[in-house]
C-alpha cells in the first residue's frame, strides 16, 4: 500500500496479545475473566483493586490506613528525588503506596486483607507497606480475623534504606504475636514476588499458595547471573519450580483463590471452635 | 523511649554517663572527629585485613567450643557459632565469617551463607534460648548467598525464619555488626536488644553496586550511590537503626586486632549486665517496640474511605435472612 497506513487490526485499547501463545485477546473478556488468557491459560499481572474484588465478598471491603504516605528519611536522590518518584507513582496510579489494606469478607469468613500492587514502583517495601502489614496483623491479633497477604513485589525500597529493611523485621515480630496467639496467616504468593518480601512474610504462612507461573526467587536474575556468571534454566524461580521443592503448599489458578482460601479459613476455625480441644 | 532505652542507656539519656564510662561508646554521631566518607566506610567495612567473626570471638570470648551444622544437609562455613564465655559467663555466639585471604574467602563463600548456614543459626538460637544463655552475634556479610543452589535450597525461607525467630527469643540478644550488613542476609542475625556497630561498619538494604545498577543503571556509580544509601555507621545511629558505635584504633579495625577486640569485649560486658537485669517479658516487649517503631510515615490526614453503602435490596434481604 503506497499511502497512509493500513489501519490497525488489533488496537491495543481493544485488544492484548497473550505473551505466552500469541493469542489475541479481548480486554474486555480478558478482565471478565480475571486476566487470565481464555486459550493457554496465562496469568496476567492483575491490578490491586481488581484482586480485592476477586477475593472478596461484594461490597464486603473496608479500607484502612488509606492516608498513610511515606516520608523521605535519607532524603534520597538518584536521577529524582525520591519524593518526586512517589508523586509520579501516586499520580499514576491513583493509590498513596504499594500496598492497600482493609477487612473484608472471603466466603462470609471476616479477614484481614492487604494486597500489595506492583504497578507502584515495583510493588517495593517501604514504611508505608511495612505499616501497613503490621497494623493488619495488629488488627487481626485483637479481632482474630485471619490474616491474609497477597503479595507482589520486587523487594525492599532502597529509596528508603536501613529503614525498609527493619520493615522486614517490624512486620515479623507482629506475625510472631500472630502466630503465639494461633491466628491463620495465608499467603498468597503471585507474579512477581522477590527479595525482602518473599525473605520475610511471603514465606511464613500456615498455608502458602502461589499463581501459576509465577516468579519467585530471592534474587533477581541480573544478581543472580552476574554472580555465578551463568544462564539458569527455563523455568528456575517459577511456582512449579518452588512447588517441587517443597517451599509452596499449592499453586492455585486464579479463578479457584477465593474458594481455596475461604475453605482453608473457615477449616482452621471449625477446628479451633471444636470444644474438645480446649480445657 | 522504650523501657529499654531506659535501662540501657542510648543516646537521649547519655548524660547519664553510662554508655561513656563504662564502655567508651559512640551514642551520638555529632560528637565523632574526622567522619569518613560513605564510600571510605565501604572499603574500610571491606578490608579483608579487617578482624573477622572468629578473630573477635577468640580474642573475646573463653572456651569457645564450636557448634556445627544445620542438622538437615551441612555444615555452611561461612556461619560459624557455639558456646563460649565471656568473663565467666556461659552464653551462645554466632557469627557470619569472611575469610582473610583469597582461599579462605572461597573456603568460606565470601561470608556469603547459604540457607543452611540461617538454618544451623536458627538451632543455634533455639540452643540458647532452651538453656536460658544470652545471645550474641557477630554480623559481616556482603548478604545472602544468591545462587541458583541457594534458591533450589529456599533461600529466602530460610531468612524469613531466622528473622522471624529472634523476634521471639526468649533470651537477651545483642548484634554487633563487625563489617559488611548487607540487607536480609544480615538482619538473620540482627534482630536484637541492642544492635552495636562498629564505627567503620556499614549496614545497608542492597549494596552500592546493587542500587547503582538499578538506580543509576551502572555499577560505577557505586560511589555516589553508597553515599546516597546512608549506609555508614554515623547515619546508621542517626537513623536510630544502630543503639551505639565502638570505637576503632586510629587507622581503623584492621591496623590493631587487640585493641579492636578489647573495645568489642567492654561493650559486650557492659551491655550484657544491663539486660540481664531486665526480666524476659520486658526484654521482648521493648524488642517488639524497638522494631515496630521503624519507619518514615505521614498521615495525610484524609481519614479513611467510608465503606461504600450496601444496595437497599441487600439491606433488605439481609433484614429478612440474616447471615
Amino acid at each position: 500500500m503506497p499511502f497512509g497506513r493500513k489501519p490497525k487490526e488489533f488496537p491495543s485499547h481493544l485488544w492484548t496479545q497473550c505473551p505466552n501463545c500469541g493469542e489475541m485477546l479481548f480486554n474486555k473478556q480478558l478482565v471478565r475473566n480475571h486476566s487470565v488468557c481464555t486459550k493457554c491459560q496465562h496469568h496476567f499481572r492483575m491490578a490491586a483493586r481488581a484482586r480485592i474484588e476477586l477475593l472478596s465478598d461484594k461490597d464486603s471491603f473496608i479500607e484502612h490506613d488509606a492516608a498513610l504516605v511515606s516520608g523521605d528519611p535519607l532524603g534520597f536522590t538518584d536521577s529524582k528525588p525520591y519524593p518526586e518518584r512517589i508523586a509520579a507513582a501516586q499520580a499514576k496510579s491513583g493509590e498513596k503506596d504499594a500496598a492497600i489494606a482493609g477487612t473484608a469478607l472471603i466466603g462470609g469468613h471476616p479477614v484481614e486483607l492487604v494486597v500489595m500492587d506492583f504497578e507502584f514502583m515495583g510493588g517495593s517495601m517501604g514504611s508505608v507497606v511495612g505499616e501497613k502489614i503490621t497494623r493488619a496483623a495488629e488488627r487481626a491479633l485483637a479481632s482474630r480475623n485471619a490474616l491474609v497477604i497477597v503479595s507482589a513485589s520486587g523487594g525492599a525500597r532502597m529509596q528508603e534504606g536501613t529503614l525498609a529493611l527493619m520493615q522486614m523485621g517490624k512486620i515479623l515480630s507482629a506475625l510472631a504475636r500472630l502466630d503465639d496467639a494461633d491466628i491463620p496467616y495465608v499467603s498468597i504468593i503471585t507474579d512477581p514476588t522477590t527479595g525482602g518480601v518473599l525473605a520475610s512474610y511471603a514465606s511464613l504462612g500456615d498455608v502458602i499458595l502461589a499463581e501459576p507461573g509465577a516468579l519467585i526467587r530471592f534474587s533477581g536474575e541480573r544478581v543472580t547471573s552476574g554472580t555465578v556468571g551463568e544462564k539458569l534454566p527455563i523455568g528456575f524461580g517459577k511456582s512449579e519450580f518452588l512447588l517441587e521443592r517443597g517451599f509452596l503448599d499449592q499453586i492455585v489458578p486464579r479463578p479457584q483463590l477465593k474458594e481455596r482460601v475461604a475453605f482453608l479459613i473457615g477449616a482452621f476455625r471449625a477446628g479451633q471452635n471444636d470444644m474438645r480441644w480446649s480445657l | 523511649m522504650s523501657m529499654l532505652d531506659r535501662i540501657v542507656g542510648t543516646k537521649k539519656i547519655e548524660s547519664n554517663g553510662h554508655l561513656a564510662d563504662d564502655a567508651d561508646l559512640i551514642t551520638d554521631s555529632s560528637l565523632i572527629a574526622g567522619r569518613v566518607s560513605a564510600w571510605d566506610a565501604v572499603q574500610a567495612a571491606r578490608n579483608i585485613k579487617r578482624p573477622h567473626a572468629l578473630d573477635i570471638i577468640q580474642r573475646v570470648f573463653d572456651n569457645f567450643q564450636e557448634l556445627h551444622g544445620d542438622r538437615g544437609f551441612r555444615d555452611d562455613p561461612a556461619i560459624v557459632g557455639g558456646i563460649a564465655e565471656l568473663d565467666g559467663r556461659p552464653l551462645v555466639v554466632v557469627g557470619e565469617q569472611k575469610g582473610a585471604s583469597t582461599e579462605e574467602n572461597i573456603a568460606r563463600n565470601f561470608g556469603m551463607p547459604h540457607p543452611e548456614g540461617y538454618r544451623k543459626a536458627i538451632r543455634l538460637y533455639r540452643l540458647a534460648e532452651k538453656f536460658h544463655l544470652p545471645l550474641i552475634t557477630l554480623i559481616d556479610t556482603p548478604g545472602a548467598y544468591p545462587g541458583p543452589e541457594g534458591e533450589e535450597r529456599g533461600q529466602a525461607e530460610a531468612i524469613a525464619k531466622a528473622i522471624f525467630t529472634m523476634t521471639r527469643l526468649q533470651t537477651p540478644i545483642i548484634v554487633v555488626i563487625l563489617g559488611e550488613g548487607g540487607s536480609g542476609g544480615a538482619l538473620a542475625l540482627a534482630v536484637g536488644d541492642v544492635v552495636l556497630a562498629m564505627q567503620n561498619a556499614i549496614y545497608s538494604v542492597i549494596s552500592p553496586e546493587g542500587s547503582a545498577a538499578i538506580l543509576w543503571r551502572s555499577p560505577s556509580e557505586a560511589e555516589r550511590a553508597a553515599k546516597a544509601a546512608r549506609l555508614a555507621g554515623p547515619d546508621l545511629l542517626d537513623l536510630g537503626v544502630v543503639d551505639a558505635l565502638i570505637p576503632e584504633p586510629a587507622g581503623g579495625a584492621h591496623t590493631d586486632h587487640e585493641a579492636t577486640a578489647n573495645a568489642v569485649k567492654r561493650a559486650l560486658v557492659a551491655q550484657l549486665t544491663r539486660l540481664e537485669r531486665v526480666a524476659i517479658p520486658e526484654l521482648l516487649s521493648a524488642r517488639y517496640e524497638r522494631f515496630r517503631s521503624y519507619g518514615a510515615l505521614a498521615d495525610t490526614g484524609v481519614s479513611d474511605a467510608p465503606p461504600p453503602p450496601a444496595p437497599t435490596w441487600r439491606k433488605l434481604l439481609n433484614r429478612m435472612w440474616p447471615k
